[in-house]
């Protein structure tokens, strides 16, 4: 098993990169993750910090809704299955049970939904070491593109691009980890409030 | 607090809204006691820079006392301030490299995807210069929030007074980096294109690391004589065949190195690049790369080129084939501001750098419209508008 998101054949570069999305999801779900659906994402970010610290920050799935814009609450159940709760359009909200399917500590961390789960997904965020740079954090997430209404919902979830939704996510995590705070130009709190909301 | 605010193309206006309030733990508030208009700010009062919403407060060179600090901020109440119009973090590897305007979270991350989409990366964070560069609101104010307050702002001994170092926040440490980017030695000649804030301290500092001659470039006599004042030759380039004369000053051989301070000028800056790039249709600004273009042309080979000029999109008929066949190299960027601030400030405490020549008008934070309006009909008289929140208003 290939345990990089590299492909294994035609050239070095990283999975997410492919022109062809099939190829590419096949490849990821090869071992890397669980399929759960027809659409792929992955973004890497480098991040001035320590592997280890990266790692159990995300290891604690409550920590996330502060870095991952649409995500409203995730409810830690046990060491491997949590809740989460997603903003879904006019207000509304979807749900999944997740169960961590691979962890290695100060490396990686996967994770699938669980049957019945609104939008079907699974992710696997990775972890390596980048010298005086830091580390280099690469998410990589697979879901279910529903028809109809949930096709609406998910394009809300993940906003326009989700590739985009993914990148914003992980800048808010980098600005999280390496400054302690995350960067708004709001000037108070009353306009944070709207921003955030 | 009293504000000046950007309502649309030639319409800023004074009004009142809410005070700042500390957001993040390293975060300031900062009583501002001075503020400049800036060149970059007529783009925006002209209209052309996008992304700009009613209401905007402008102004990105600005000093003042602090007020208020959160938790992680490392200033005291008390102290004065100079805030640096580059909005840093101080721990990305970028800051880390001292590489300040490169900085990858000062800008809101929502706010990044433009800059991503039209450069690749995106850009960094400023005070008061449209939602491209994060939306923070600018200190043409009564009080402004600083984001990072422990990195950033840089703090004044007491007696020294504000015109003195209020260019610390933009222009003279611009200026600096363009002379530092020319790589000048020891009996050098530099040119120096725009006599503007930028130009004028370009060319003091090349004269500080070592140029022999600066000759400086503009077509307002009084800018010229500004030039001439710290020992550059000039060019009117309305009376004047720059390009010939440039060659001729220097004996045949061109100026080892050439410095654009005047880049896009109100007339195409950003708006038609961001657009058209939005539009993927063609950049116009055909003409308006006249400056750079012939800096390039006129360099000597083997020379330096400069750009502390602003752009923001394509270029056509860009000098390619001269930068190679003369083997030129080519520096520029947003001012790492933050890196010059600590001996800039020592240089003006030594009187090695002069800086309130600058200065031709000072107005109450209440007279910013006119002040604007001043400065865009006026460039020849006026070089520098310092607002001052605290003065009060003149008698008509
Ligand atoms: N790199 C940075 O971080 C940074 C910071 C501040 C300002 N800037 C940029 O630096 C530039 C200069 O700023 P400024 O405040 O001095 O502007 P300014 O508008 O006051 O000065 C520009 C000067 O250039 C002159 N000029 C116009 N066309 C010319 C030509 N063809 N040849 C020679 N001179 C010409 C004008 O007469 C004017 O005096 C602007 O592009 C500004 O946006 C960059
Ligand atoms: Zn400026
Ligand atoms: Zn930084």
């Amino acid at each position: 098993m290939a345990d990089t998101m590299n492909r294994a054949s035609h050239d070095d570069a990283p999975l997410s990169t492919a022109n062809n999305e099939r190829e590419a999801i096949d490849e990821a779900t090869d071992g890397l993750i669980v399929q759960r659906g027809d659409k792929l994402v992955a973004r890497a970010v480098t991040i001035n910090r320590p592997r280890d610290e990266l790692y159990a920050f995300w290891r604690d799935f409550s920590n996330l809704p502060s870095v991952l814009d649409n995500v409203v609450r995730i409810d830690v159940l046990d060491r491997e299955r949590s809740h989460w709760v997603v903003k879904s359009p006019g207000g509304g909200i979807v749900e999944w049970e997740s169960r961590i399917t691979e962890d290695r500590e100060g490396e990686l961390i996967a994770w699938a939904s669980e049957e019945g789960a609104d939008i079907p997904n699974s992710g696997r965020i990775e972890f390596r070491d980048a010298g005086s740079r830091g580390t280099v954090v690469v998410a990589t997430i697979n879901y279910d593109q529903p028809f109809g209404t949930l096709g609406r919902v998910i394009s809300r979830i993940f906003q326009r691009e989700p590739k985009m939704q993914a990148q914003r996510d992980l800048r808010r995590f980098k600005q999280l980890m390496e400054t302690g705070e995350v960067a708004t130009s709001s000037r108070t709190h009353k306009q944070l409030e709207e921003e955030r909301s | 607090m009293r504000a000046l605010t950007w309502h649309g193309k030639h319409d800023v206006r004074v009004d009142t809204v809410d005070d700042p309030e500390i957001l993040n733990p390293r975060d300031a508030i900062i009583k501002i006691t001075s503020t400049a208009i800036c060149g970059s700010d007529l783009h925006l009062y002209d209209g052309f820079i996008p992304t700009m919403m009613a209401g905007d407060i402008l102004g990105h060179e600005f000093m003042g006392e602090v007020v208020e600090v959160g938790a992680g901020s490392t200033l005291k109440k008390g102290q004065r301030v100079v805030v640096p119009f580059t909005i840093s973090c101080g721990s990305c590897y970028h800051c880390g490299k001292h590489q300040y305007s490169a900085c990858e979270n000062g800008l809101p991350a929502d706010n990044q995807d433009i800059g991503q989409e039209m450069y690749g990366q995106p850009m960094a964070g400023l005070f008061g210069y449209s939602h491209l560069t994060g939306g923070y609101a600018g200190g043409q104010a009564e009080y402004v929030r600083v984001p990072f307050s422990d990195v950033g702002p840089i703090v004044i001994p007491d007696g020294v007074e504000d015109d003195k170092v209020l260019f610390l926040s933009d222009i003279l440490p611009t200026g600096w980096m363009a002379a530092e980017n020319a790589d000048i030695e020891p009996g050098d000649t530099v040119a120096v294109w725009g006599c503007g804030p930028v130009g004028l301290f370009a060319v003091q500092s090349a004269f500080l690391m070592g140029a022999e001659r600066v000759i400086a470039i503009d077509h307002f006599p009084r800018r010229l004589e500004l030039a001439r004042r710290f020992g550059a030759e000039t060019i009117n380039f309305e009376e004047t065949d720059t390009a010939a004369a440039l060659f001729e000053m220097t004996g045949g051989i061109g100026p080892d190195a050439v410095i654009d301070s005047v880049g896009l000028e109100a007339h195409g800056f950003f708006v038609d690049n961001v657009l058209d790039q939005i539009k993927k249709s063609t950049f116009l600004g055909t003409d308006r790369i006249h400056s750079i273009r012939q800096a390039i042309l006129a360099c000597r080979k083997g020379g330096r080129v400069s750009m502390p000029a602003v752009y923001g999109g394509f270029v056509d008929k860009f000098p390619l084939g001269a930068l190679m066949e003369k083997g030129l190299t080519l520096k520029t960027g947003q001012t790492h501001v933050q890196h010059y601030m600590p001996a800039l400030l020592n240089a003006i405490m030594e009187e090695k750098i002069d800086t309130t020549f600058l200065i031709s008008h000072t107005l109450p934070l209440e007279q910013a419209p006119q002040g604007y309006k001043m400065f865009h009909d006026n460039q020849n008289e006026v070089t520098k508008v310092v607002l001052k929140p605290g003065m009060a208003l003149a008698a008509e």
